[in-house]
């Protein structure tokens, strides 16, 4: 059905606001209607992944709050605290992660053009989406080679409580980025099919997910700079 | 079928054995799951703790049999001290996470909370899925530490570093054995993340038309908030578990102090900190205190007012007093610690909000005893359970009070005293909730009542033998009794082993009575008498569906909600409650 069914693809050109209210419209005043008439009442499928992303960024958020806490303390009480110089390429791996935001900020805007049947092909925004997930996956080969380079100078993760901190720290959010990008990949796998399934909720937590890993890197970059 | 309404269901219906009944996506089948994982665990945990109530009393006599679960813990059925701690720890960890945490949150929430909301499925069916199977691997991982040649670690529920970070040499249980625990935890975190994740979602995002917050019943309040703190909680307790690991395995040092010398060996670690581990254990262990609870509360409200036939006196206090406890369930976990050796002045800090505490919960008990004063309640046995949730919650909590006040605690917080606290007023209280919803909502479950009589007996036997097992424990803490001993050779102790054994043969007695419960289980589903659609004439969501509910709940139509969950007892009504679906207008107050 769905090779000769030439649909529009299935995105909604408004933005729905993650609201409190969410599908069930609590609080409105409903007609007294029977239960076989309800239908027409949903306007919209419910789309619970706008609310499940930010749920599931708090998560991540409380975790990484955690892991600071610990090397607040650590570093706090240590004696044995010897501060690590960062190995240059992160700073090359942080342009490269804000770098792959803004490409990804680009392809939202071109799957919505294309979409809209505004100018944009959907080749381009293929292109742009390609780009974000080569971005992400050099960020991760550059981490590996930040891990490379400590270990190249004696520091494994036992060495002291920074380099355990260090390793801990980017591992962690490593895999949180392999996550992103598999949800990137399932967003370009349901964009690229002939009639694209993807629904604007799924790039948006996608997007708002990818982004949230930059600022948190950033964020981290700026915790194992910085000296207590 | 509307495109709307098709997009509403997440998935058709299941095909197939392994889709129905084993990786099923339906929140009902896991939330059956769930329920039948916390049975087989609640009884693994009981067995423990007879075993370990046997030692007690009689350390030197042999428990045939108990030489085949550990060689080396219990040589010719005699139980080493190393082994009596080793069971400690799983009876602890078991019950606080494998029960309390899945039966009354995961297990009742998952079947009950979609439905109740007029949902026909979790947000995330397929998080769901993981969620359970993730918990099931967790419990594996659990289970092994009794099949490593040492046992399991010996370092109870709350694996306090350094002993659970150095390794084997620190003993019995603390080299794999402490690995599987900690790898079980760790899962049991990433499984309990994602269900609240759902959980969370879900509420928010799939309520029917006219389902307002406050429209929904209580014990979806209860869950909502849980999942909440689940949510903040669970994500402390995965990276202190990723940290312990690491100190285990990599060599680590977080928290193994300096020059720490254990079995004559001078520890490889420098510099770690034995209370980071504390600060972030109790972080999530207190909150997990209120994961217990808090579903517990709700679901003894929402049995209660239907067998009342009228409200709690005030809806919006109730679920504010839940709301309360769950914001300041993360200002306490310092009480945990009054003698760990913290700044004396941070005890004062926690000590504080920890008395701030009970007022919420007193609260809530003042409003459950007000509207049950003068009101004509219907014994049934969910009712007779929740009033017993009520007594235990309300013993259990008063001894809060002295605990609470660091100067006391000190002398209390190493006795039995505290044994007989948390297990009355988180144990056996969210037990009793527990045993409330089943009693309530097997009939939507299974499609069958279960036995009356079997369960008021179950209900009497339990509720003498939980305060005979519980009671005791106060007054050996207050006489000095130390906790974590495996038996009582001290001659200021050996006077109160005839305490001890009437507790022990309570224990034993009150554990067999729950085979009551099991036999009403499993007969019931059977043999029970076919239940009607709605056998309480309650008034929320579940009882408007057949039972059991057909696989998509409201056999693809969508609720509509007219009412506030609790329309009992209204004055010019058609009947003495009014269902929230229904569209019947409410007589106009004169």
């Amino acid at each position: 059905m769905a090779t000769t069914v030439h649909e529009p693809p299935k995105i909604d050109p408004a933005p729905l606001q993650p609201s409190l209210g969410g599908n069930g419209g609590g609080g409105v005043n409903l007609p007294l209607a029977r239960d076989g008439e309800l239908r027409e009442l949903m306007e919209r499928p419910p789309e619970p992944v706008r609310t499940g992303i930010w749920v599931g960024l708090a998560a991540i958020t409380m975790m990484f709050a955690a892991f600071t806490s610990a090397l607040i303390v650590r570093q706090g009480s240590a004696v044995d605290w010897e501060h690590l110089a960062l190995p240059r390429i992160l700073y090359l791996n942080t342009a490269i992660l804000l770098l792959s935001s803004l490409t990804l900020e680009s392809a939202r805007r071109k799957v919505a053009s294309f979409v809209r049947g505004q100018g944009a092909t959907r080749g381009q925004a293929m292109q742009v989406l390609a780009s974000t997930l080569g971005l992400g996956l050099v960020f991760v080969a550059g981490q590996y080679v930040a891990w490379l380079q400590l270990r190249s100078k004696g520091l494994y993760i036992a060495t002291n409580p920074n380099s355990s901190f260090f390793y801990v720290l980017t591992a962690v959010h490593a895999i949180h980025v392999l996550g992103g990008l598999g949800g990137l990949l399932l967003v370009t796998r349901r964009f690229a099919r002939t009639v694209p399934t993807l629904r604007k909720s799924t790039l948006d937590a996608a997007a708002y997910y990818w982004h949230f890993m930059g600022i948190l890197w950033v964020y981290l970059m700026f915790v194992l700079w910085l000296k207590l | 079928m509307s495109d709307a309404a098709a997009a509403v269901q997440h998935h058709g219906p299941p095909q197939g054995f392994l889709r129905k009944y084993v990786f099923s996506l339906d929140h009902k089948v896991i939330g059956k799951q769930y329920y039948g994982l916390a049975l087989v665990a609640v009884f693994t945990g009981m067995f423990l703790s007879w075993l370990m109530r046997f030692h007690l009393v009689w350390p030197n006599a042999a428990i045939p049999g108990l030489q085949w679960l550990s060689r080396v813990g219990a040589p010719g059925g005699v139980m080493t001290p190393e082994y009596y701690l080793s069971l400690l720890t799983m009876h602890g960890t078991l019950m606080v996470f494998f029960v309390l945490t899945n039966a009354p949150f995961a297990a009742f929430g998952n079947y009950f909370l979609p439905i109740q909301i007029g949902a026909e499925d979790m947000a995330f069916p397929r998080f769901n899925m993981m969620s359970f199977w993730t918990t099931f691997a967790a419990f594996l991982a659990l289970m092994t530490a009794f099949f490593i040649p040492d046992g399991p670690p010996i370092s109870g529920w709350t694996a306090y570093a350094p002993l659970s970070a150095v390794g084997p040499d620190a003993g019995p249980g603390l080299g794999w054995g402490q690995n599987c625990w900690a790898i079980s935890i760790a899962l049991f975190c990433v499984a309990s993340l994602l269900g609240s994740l759902n959980f969370i979602a879900t509420t928010l995002d799939l309520r029917a038309k006219g389902m307002t917050l406050m429209r929904m019943p209580i014990c979806t309040w209860a869950w909502f908030i849980t999942s909440c703190i689940a949510l903040l909680a669970f994500a402390v307790l995965l990276p202190a578990c990723l940290l312990l690991i690491l100190d285990r395995i990599a060599g680590t040092s977080f928290f193994i102090p300096a020059g720490l010398v254990v079995s004559d060996r001078l520890q490889p670690h420098a510099g770690g900190s034995p209370l980071l581990w504390q600060h972030l254990f109790w972080f999530f262990g207190h909150p997990e205190v209120y994961i217990a609870i808090l579903p517990a509360m709700g679901i003894v409200s929402h049995i209660l007012i239907n067998s009342m036939r009228k409200p709690l006196l005030s809806h919006k206090v109730v679920i504010g007093s839940m709301l309360s406890i769950g914001f300041l369930s993360y200002m306490v976990w310092g009480h945990h610690m009054f003698l760990s050796g913290m700044n004396p002045f941070s005890a004062l800090v926690f000590s504080f909000p920890t008395l701030i505490i009970t007022i919420p919960a007193t609260v809530l008990t003042l409003i459950w005893l007000g509207s049950l004063y003068g009101s004509n309640l219907q014994i049934t046995t969910a009712s007779l359970f929740s009033l017993g949730f009520i007594s235990m919650f309300v013993s259990g909590g008063v001894s809060g009070f002295f605990l609470a006040q660091p100067s006391i605690d000190i002398y209390l917080h190493a006795t039995y005293f505290v044994v007989g606290h948390f297990h009355l007023v988180m144990g056996v209280a969210a037990i009793f909730g527990i045993f409330a919803g089943t009693y309530f909502w097997f009939p939507k479950m299974t499609g069958r009542m279960m036995n009356e009589t079997l369960g008021k007996i179950h209900f009497w036997f339990t509720f003498v033998g939980a305060y005979c097992i519980f009671m005791p424990f106060h007054y050996l803490g207050l006489a000095g009794n130390v906790r974590r001993y495996s038996s009582f050779v001290d001659d200021f102790m050996a006077p109160l082993m005839p305490v001890h054994k009437f507790i022990t043969i309570a224990a034993l007695f009150t554990g067999a009575v729950q085979l009551v419960f099991l036999f009403n289980l499993i007969y019931s589903r059977f043999k029970g008498a076919p239940a009607p659609d709605n056998p309480w004439n309650a008034t929320s969501l579940e009882w408007t569906i057949p039972s059991p509910p057909p696989w998509d709940n409201f056999g693809g139509k969508h609720p509509v909600v007219y009412h506030d969950p609790y329309q009992y007892g209204v004055e010019g009504a058609s009947a003495d409650f009014i269902m929230q679906t229904s569209p019947e207008k409410l007589p106009e107050k004169s």
